[in-house]
């Protein structure tokens, strides 16, 4: 015991060297409210590394090395793992969180080492102009919001004037993200827009879904994560809430969110910037190198769910950019300043998902140095209870990127003339 | 053996009533502050500032703030996080507000803004006690909270809600902001520490904190002998909320530089300065320290051996840091009641007369 607590305080003191592996730190949490979607996303994340490597023997010929970290979606932890992991040569991060995002966004900037918030975190990140190590490809909130409004458009054949459409969200900086454009969007098409927050963790929702019952609004949306989710679905359920009228963020889609109300669940939908299901030709490589082998990550019963499809795809674009950033420099070790060029330099297209075994797993979309955001495609899933599967019942298609362009522009700008930030592209 | 009592006179009441009457106590602090100032910030890395030390010396300032309130004038209070957001935002519109004034008296004047806040949530102490004050405080703690969501003055009206600290320099060395170094970030919150424990310790012992102490003891009995509670307990919630600010300001603009108010100021935050205090010892400043030693150090060193040591994953060693870090609250509280400061005055006793006890 003695000597163990000895080499962890020799490990902390002492810088690791820098390691000839690609690593790439997994600042995950398995515990804590927020456990639910925290823990498929890990094990999604970890698999696909396990598969490369087992498979490939890593990248490029680089074994990969994650470091997992626990943050419990806990800024002061975030800190804690980000600060443990820097100097292990990490790549490229992904907190899963948005509040601990926005802690990194400067942090990393002036550390040199890139983060890719995938679909979550700060939205204005999207102008890679301003920010420069901060990539949040495919799609962000706004497309979101933006998305889930075109939903309601193309059911209602393009004309929502008059309805009212409710937004119940997590009381902080993840829930706050998409009302601005919720409320330019409001403007255009000439909806009602009521804002109900919930403050975390969300387990009592009773008063905002008192009021739900009493307003009736036409359209439900909903920005939650972890314990939240379920709470609002069962809380719908309760107070007899059309399903197909209420849409989920991505983060408020998952198998564990609609499963404990049953039945009643049927028919909710949520928004997906990634397919899912598990019919791709790369589950057969997690059968066969990562579940027969024993080396599945977490328990290893989350495979193929929502989330951990997520987890996959944050993993491949993460290994892909890794790849473009070989590529680029032509060597196979990597430093953070290349894998930056790497994921800037990334753009997926059918064929390479085709290659990689996981056909329209995503949409198609090409990062450049002024475009950290992606194309911002969205599309719709939608939850059959009896089944219990989601579907895609809307292929990713774009959003009003012109309303979203003009106020990622705004809040960029904003931030830029903050910290005084000179654009990064020629 | 340690300690050599033979030839230490005391020849004016000063030299008796100083803080450290002993001569190795005196020493030994010396050296700890010789170490904290001029040895630490040679070694000390990233790591070590932002995910130990730095958490370290804030919960301590917080911890004193509380321990005068509850420790020394037991009022017993619940709103520690939401005082901590006080200095936090109020830090946060005066960097933003008056740029051109040195965070040093911006973090002072967060501590003097809480103060005022604090001193109104105080009032009701005048007619309730214990418990039920313990329950008025604890409306401040959701208010303040629902206060900084609420309004979007207090976040400069920024999208998301959240405050980022900009980058702000003392004697042309950034202290808050990205590009801080760990040294420097550790002498601002130690500078601070220092100064609030000297403060803090002086108040305790004056005629301030004999009123304090007497309130505590038995309200009653104080008024009867020509104590004023209403200057004593409202300054006590003043004194205690100007540390408390400071705490929060350096917490938001030097520790995390981003925060939102409901996961960083939370109700688990109240809790969690009452722990330090609790299990640290109430009434000691000493107590401050180690409570807030224990509960943050022990949980990065129970991570770093779980998982980096043994090689545990991730969530089983989080989950069993909570059970040990549980279990060894239960076992400090059942050995000694009265917290680790007491320990160490016990320690203390049996260590000066060692080896000969009788």
């Amino acid at each position: 015991m003695k000597k163990t607590f000895v080499t962890a305080v020799a490990a902390m003191m002492v810088a690791a060297p820098a390691m000839a592996d690609l690593v790439f730190p997994s600042l995950s949490y398995r515990t804590g409210p927020y456990a639910a979607g925290g823990i498929p996303f890990a094990d999604g994340f970890a698999d696909y590394f396990t598969v490369l490597n087992e498979r490939d023997g890593g990248i490029g010929g680089e074994p990969i090395r994650m470091i997992e970290c626990e943050t419990g979606y806990n800024t002061e932890k975030g800190v804690e793992c980000y600060e443990a992991t820097k100097g292990e040569g990490a790549l490229v991060y992904q907190p899963l969180s948005t509040g601990i995002t926005y802690q990194l966004i400067p942090k990393t900037t002036a550390d040199g080492i890139p983060m890719h918030t995938l679909g979550y975190g700060r939205t204005s990140a999207a102008n890679g102009n301003v920010f420069s190590h901060t990539f949040n490809y495919p799609a962000n909130y706004w497309d979101g919001a933006s998305g889930a409004i075109n939903h309601i458009l193309e059911i209602n054949d393009g004309n929502i004037e008059g309805k009212r459409i409710a937004l119940v969200y997590h009381n902080s900086a993840y829930g706050k993200e998409p009302i601005r454009t919720l409320e330019e969007l409001q403007k255009k098409h000439g909806f009602e827009l009521t804002l109900l927050p919930v403050d975390h963790p969300g387990q009592e929702q009773k008063s905002q879904w008192l009021q739900i019952r009493r307003e009736r609004p036409d359209y439900v949306v909903m920005w939650g994560w972890g314990v939240m989710n379920q709470v609002a679905i069962q809380e719908a359920a309760n107070v007899r809430f059309p399903m197909e009228n209420f849409i989920g963020i991505w983060w408020s889609g998952g198998d564990h969110d609609v499963l404990p109300a049953g039945a009643a669940s049927d028919g909710y939908k949520a928004l997906a910037f990634h397919n899912v299901g598990d019919d791709y030709p790369l589950y057969d490589d997690i059968q066969k190198y990562v579940v027969d082998a024993g080396k599945a990550a977490g328990a290893g019963d989350q495979i193929g769910t929502v989330v951990y499809n997520r987890g996959l795809y944050a993993a491949m674009l993460t290994a892909e950019a890794a790849k473009e950033a070989q590529k680029i420099h032509g060597v196979s070790t990597l430093t953070p300043a290349m894998m930056r060029d790497g994921l800037e330099a990334l753009s997926m297209t059918e064929e390479r998902m085709i290659g990689l075994g996981m056909p329209n797993f995503g949409p198609t979309f090409e990062a450049s140095c002024e475009n950290h955001g992606g194309g911002g495609r969205v599309g719709v899933v939608q939850w059959d209870a009896e089944s219990k599967s989601w579907s895609l019942i809307s292929d990713f298609k774009p959003t009003d990127s012109e309303l979203i362009g003009a106020l990622i522009e705004a809040d960029s700008a904003a931030y830029a003339a903050e910290n005084n930030i000179e654009p990064q592209c020629k | 053996m340690f300690y050599r009592e033979a030839g230490d006179f005391k020849t004016s009441y000063s030299a008796d009533n100083q803080t450290f009457p002993i001569r190795f106590d005196r020493y030994r602090y010396y050296l700890v502050l010789f170490v904290a100032f001029l040895v630490i910030p040679f070694i000390i890395n990233d790591y070590w500032a932002s995910a130990i030390l730095l958490p370290f010396l804030i919960y301590a300032i917080a911890a004193i703030g509380l321990n005068i309130l509850v420790g020394y004038c037991g009022q017993l209070s619940l709103g520690t996080g939401g005082f901590m957001a006080v200095g936090a935002y109020a830090c946060y519109k005066f960097m933003t507000s008056f740029p051109d004034i040195n965070i040093f008296f911006h973090v002072l004047f967060s501590g003097g803004v809480t103060a005022i806040v604090c001193v109104i949530f105080g009032l009701p102490s005048l007619r309730i006690k214990g418990f039920y004050l313990a329950v008025a405080t604890l409306a401040a703690q959701f208010f303040l909270v629902w206060l900084f969501n609420r309004v979007p003055w207090f976040y400069n009206y920024s999208a998301s809600g959240q405050i980022n600290a900009p980058e702000r320099t003392v004697f042309g060395i950034e202290v808050t902001g990205p590009n801080t170094e760990a040294w420097a970030v550790y002498l601002f919150c130690l500078v601070f520490l220092v100064g609030s424990a000297i403060i803090a310790r002086n108040l305790t012992r004056g005629m301030t904190g004999r009123k304090w102490m007497a309130i505590r003891d038995m309200d009653i009995a104080a008024e009867i002998i020509g104590v004023n509670p209403l200057t004593a307990k409202l300054s006590a919630f003043a004194i205690s909320g100007f540390f408390i600010g400071i705490s929060g300001a350096l917490f938001f603009s030097v520790y995390l530089g981003a925060v939102e108010v409901g996961e960083a100021f939370g109700i688990n935050k109240s809790f969690l300065v009452v722990f330090m205090i609790i299990i640290g010892g109430l009434g000691s400043i000493f107590g401050s320290f180690a409570g807030a030693a224990f509960l943050v150090l022990l949980p990065v060193l129970l991570k770093n051996v779980l998982v980096g040591g043994l090689g545990w994953p991730t969530d089983t060693a989080a989950h069993f840091e909570f059970l040990i870090v549980g279990a060894l609250i239960i076992v400090f509280l059942i050995m000694e009641p009265h917290g680790l400061a007491q320990l160490w005055r016990v320690a203390k006793e049996k260590l000066r007369l060692w080896p000969f006890p009788h």
